[in-house]
């Protein structure tokens, strides 16, 4: 295809903390610094910029991208905020990958934002406004709700136990000790998952990424300029998005089609046809530890219904086969939405380039893919990346 | 290689100030199912979709949500952009030049008659630590924007008030305007003020309303018959959002999208070349300080132009022919919908009563509103 | 680049930070209200269920019967064909037993946990479900596959809203031959939830 090659040059990211000093525009500022910083460029440089922040109720700002517009040097530049609920993060390059592989612009500036502790008394009330506000409201659902239901069916359906589930947890927070962001890292076992407290059953609360405050940033470049900047480009070989529909409760809830629709776009893109061996780290979405075994799957990774053998076996381990969520997760290193989908971009832009530090994977991986879902568990954004 | 990318396709629902009789959801199946029947695709031939809404407008958390169905996005490559249909329309032409979508429909909506606060709605944008505590309305922006743009300009108040009565005299030829009226200058003046020198009538009313629009790539309009009607140049800017560092005199974002679009399209003299434009005139003085962001005119003549008649059905450069958001209607996210469907009638020669003769080259442009400092601008032709 | 050879930002602050007055917060209390248009589908939906019946739309190219009833099929892509009655029967997907509030708030001693649950509806197509509650059951007793009916309110209570039905009970012993999901769920649920529940 003609496309013109877009590759992320630098990034920069802040620590996620349960509740920042710095406002939304503050830490926007910091992670954007720092990715400008790291590929030794400055907002003159940067042509336009694009926001990614989930919804305006964590903030308590209407329009935040607008609010945030400064933070994230737009100042007169194209600016645009792009939303896809919780897969809004790795959608954040994508949305830049069209201003760069579109001719329009060769330095992009991509920012990613949540600032969830502005919402009292818990972030967690914003989700409420999520459901359908004539059929589902009135019965007034909490996000893990939805969680639960689809947990509950996921494991029905192929016989998984919630310990299966719960390794996810153990080795995320775990990764995560390594990782100079996290806010949740510990050293925890299979047992204190499953006797922390039960909040929706079958989730109980260590199933669960925290609420957090953080932002990340990434400069992409087209071909031209990336080779001067830098003599590690990590190209986005291929990008996908894809959204089911809204009548959630109508759909196979133990299997994320709209994943693998996404997945297979960016992987016909980047012509990769068995996904299992051509991808060597991924980081897919795990809010909750179940999301990341029913995003392998949907990811093609491996069979429907396999992902928690693997994870048992030790083959998704920083050491195994297919290392998934180096970095820690959403689980470990915390979950300030739309940045934690940006930080998992990040990860793999470091692991491709042999910079994980203690975190880094071993065999030199050159083909990584990072994920993130949203919405009404209808949202897939997949991006797959190499060297 | 993609060269150009064109509209060939729109549909729309019409403007009203309510409509109880739909959901949000049946009234943009409406206009989708106009759009893809205009264009002569249908929905599974879309290669991706882009929707333009913001959550409070839509009285939901993460309103990307409920984007998909109405516009026969399941399972397709589908996002939101919170920000006007012409920062979407921007996405939607960056996906085609990309090569990798042939399509991309393009929606956005306003069901503002659903929002009980929409004020303070407004004020919700204001920043929480330095600006909402002096608990101003949220007009009182504009009432400081117009306040100082007449200063710099010599403009006059009994100015302003024609822009509202030309537009909302224009609405009584556009059948999907909301808001259509013959008003005086006096009506104008005499209204209620609601933040000196603003009064009531020099604010657009809210309406409701969807528009879709279908974007394919050169080969694809070509292959598709019908009239394409080409994307020449687009652009988008975001000054400001602190009040404090405003220059409250000029529309900087406008000025800047604007000379990111002429640019792509090759336009050096905007005056001689633009045939027409639908600008953003959600409050009177708007319209005249955009004109001179656009370079349609010097500062401070944009308010001689417009009473020499130049601007007017018959005159050189028109501007709001359909009524503009003062007489169509205010759209939420939808304003630079109703821009684009202007600019597609009259380029096609479908503009009836409203017809600019012998138009080749149209301009729109938006800006988000109170509080923002962000705007869009598009070119389209159709040759 | 490595993370660990910059300065990271983000300081984290503690509740006592608040406490003590180290640091000032600025609060605000948005006054947002909306009004929503219900539409004709939906409009209809809860006229219905004011009057105890619950209604589905068919869409005669894709043969759906679709609940919440719609006025166009988002896969067809074209506008839906009839109305059709369907059943306040149902068979339970799948089902949460949850201890906290909306607002995360968690729920008191003497509050019995919600059971929210997704309910295939009898009578539309198979998989179409809707959010509901489950009650009159202890949480132990619940079973993927199970079915359930609804308990409406008193009729004069009723006032056109999803919750005229207050939740879905199970349908007792001689029901309990039906559904596809019955058989293939129980089987593979069994091992999972019943550990995993007797722990709580």
């Amino acid at each position: 295809m003609g496309m013109r090659k877009v590759a992320i040059v630098g990034a920069g990211i802040t620590k996620f903390v349960r509740r920042a000093q710095e406002t939304g525009k503050e830490l926007s500022w910091q992670a954007s610094k720092m990715a400008l910083d790291s590929c030794g460029l400055t907002l003159d440089d940067v042509e336009a910029v694009t926001l990614g922040t989930a919804p305006d109720a964590f903030d308590g700002v209407h329009m935040k991208g607008e609010y945030l517009a400064d933070g994230a040097g737009a100042f007169r530049k194209p600016y645009m905020r792009h939303y896809v609920g919780g897969g809004t993060g790795v959608f954040s390059p994508i949305h830049g990958w069209f201003h760069v592989a579109s001719g329009l612009a060769d330095i992009v500036l991509v920012v990613a934002e949540e600032k969830m502790s502005s919402c009292h008394p818990h972030p967690q009330g914003a989700f409420l406004t999520i459901f359908d506000h004539t059929t589902e409201q009135p019965l007034k659902p909490t996000l893990i709700w939805i969680f639960a239901l689809e947990m509950n069916r996921y494991m029905s359906t192929y016989g998984i136990t919630k310990a299966d589930i719960a390794r996810v947890s153990v080795k995320n927070k775990g990764n995560a000790l390594d990782h100079p962001s996290a806010q949740v890292a510990e050293k925890i076992t299979v047992e204190d998952v499953l006797n922390s407290e039960t909040l929706c059953w079958p989730v109980n609360r260590l199933d669960i990424s925290p609420a957090s405050d953080g932002a990340a940033a990434v400069v992409l470049a087209s071909e031209r300029v990336a080779r001067r900047l830098t003599d590690k480009p990590v190209w986005i070989d291929g990008v996908g998005f894809s959204i089911d529909t809204a009548y959630w409760a109508t759909r196979d809830l133990s299997y994320p089609r709209y994943v693998e629709t996404a997945a297979r776009m960016a992987y016909d893109m980047a012509g990769i046809k068995e996904p299992h061996k051509e991808i060597h780290v991924a980081e897919p979405y795990d809010p909750f530890d179940y999301k990341e075994l029913h995003h392998m799957e949907g990811l093609m990774l491996c069979p429907r219904g396999e992902a928690a053998r693997l994870t048992a076996e030790g083959y998704t381990a920083r050491d195994g086969n297919l290392p998934i969520c180096p970095s820690g997760g959403a689980l470990g290193v915390g979950n300030p939405i739309a940045a934690t989908g940006l930080m998992k971009i990040i990860e793999i832009f470091l692991q491709l380039r042999g910079e994980a530090g203690k975190r880094q994977v071993p065999g030199r991986p050159r083909c990584g893919l990072a994920q993130a879902w949203g919405d009404l568990m209808q949202m897939g954004t997949v991006v797959v990346m190499r060297i | 290689m993609v060269k150009r990318v064109a509209i060939v396709g729109i549909g729309t629902t019409g403007f009203r100030p309510v409509t109880p009789d739909v959901s949000f959801r049946e009234l943009i199946f409406e206009a989708a199912r106009k759009a893809y029947s205009d264009a002569g695709i249908e929905p599974s031939e879309i290669g991706g979709f882009v929707t333009a809404a913001e959550d409070f407008l839509e009285g939901y958390s993460i309103a990307d949500e409920y984007c998909p169905d109405q516009i026969g996005a399941v399972l397709k490559p589908t996002q939101t952009i919170p920000g006007d249909f012409l920062h979407a329309l921007a996405t939607g032409y960056m996906m085609i030049m990309t090569g990798a979508f042939k399509t991309v429909a393009i929606e956005a909506h306003s069901k503002a008659s659903n929002v009980k606060t929409i004020d303070d709605m407004m004020g919700f944008a204001l920043d929480p630590v330095y600006n909402r505590p002096l608990r101003e309305t949220p007009h009182a922006i504009a009432g400081l924007e117009m306040t100082r743009y007449m200063f710099e300009t010599c403009t006059s108040s009994e100015q302003c008030a024609k822009v509202v009565v030309k537009n909302r005299g224009n609405a009584m030829r556009n059948p999907y305007a909301a808001f259509a009226a013959e008003l005086t200058e006096k009506d104008v003046l005499g209204s209620e003020p609601v933040s000196l020198p603003l009064h009531r009538l020099d604010i657009a009313q809210h309406a409701d309303g969807a528009v879709v629009a279908v974007l394919a790539d050169d080969q694809t309009a070509q292959a598709l018959g019908g009239t394409p009607i080409w994307i020449d140049g687009i652009g988008w800017c975001t000054d400001t959002p602190t009040l404090e560092m405003r220059d409250w005199g000029e529309a900087a974002y406008a000025r800047i999208a604007a000379e990111m679009a002429y640019r792509m399209a090759g336009i050096a003299n905007p005056r001689g070349l633009v045939d027409f434009a639908e600008i953003c005139d959600e409050y009177s003085y708007k319209e005249l300080q955009h004109m001179e962001a656009l370079k349609f005119c010097n500062r401070g003549e944009a308010a001689d132009m417009l009473e020499s008649g130049a601007t007017s059905l018959q005159g050189e450069l028109p501007v709001n022919i359909s009524g503009g958001a003062l007489g169509v209607g205010h759209l939420f996210e939808a304003s630079g919908a109703h821009k684009i469907l202007e600019l597609v009638e009259q380029l096609r020669g479908h503009a009836g009563a409203r017809q600019i003769p012998d138009v080749n080259i149209g301009l729109a442009q938006v800006w988000r509103g109170v509080p923002t400092a962000t705007g869009a601008v598009a070119i389209l032709s159709n040759m | 680049m490595k993370l660990e050879d910059y300065e990271l930002g983000g300081t984290h602050l503690r509740s006592s930070d608040f406490e003590k007055g180290k640091v000032l917060t600025t609060a605000w209390q948005p006054n947002l209200a909306y009004a929503w248009d219900n539409g004709v589908a939906i409009g209809r939906y809860l006229a219905e269920l004011k009057e105890g019946r619950i209604v589905a739309r068919v869409c005669h190219s894709c043969n759906r019967i679709m609940i919440p009833p719609r006025m166009f099929c988002e896969l067809c892509f074209k506008p839906t064909d009839e109305w059709r009655y369907v059943k306040d029967t149902g068979t339970v997907n799948t089902f949460s037993v949850a201890h906290v509030n909306w607002d995360a708030s968690r729920r008191g001693p003497k509050e019995p946990p919600l059971i929210p649950a997704v309910i295939e509806i009898d009578g539309a197509s198979p998989g179409m479900g809707i959010l509901h509650m489950l009650g009159g059951v202890s949480p132990n007793g619940i079973t993927v596959g199970m079915r359930v009916e609804a308990v409406w309110k008193k009729p004069g209570e009723r006032t056109g809203a999803i919750t005229d039905i207050l939740y879905f009970k199970p349908i007792r012993a001689a029901a309990a031959k039906s559904p596809r999901a019955a058989g293939k769920a129980k089987a593979g649920r069994k091992p999972a939830a019943t550990r995993a529940r007797s722990k709580r």
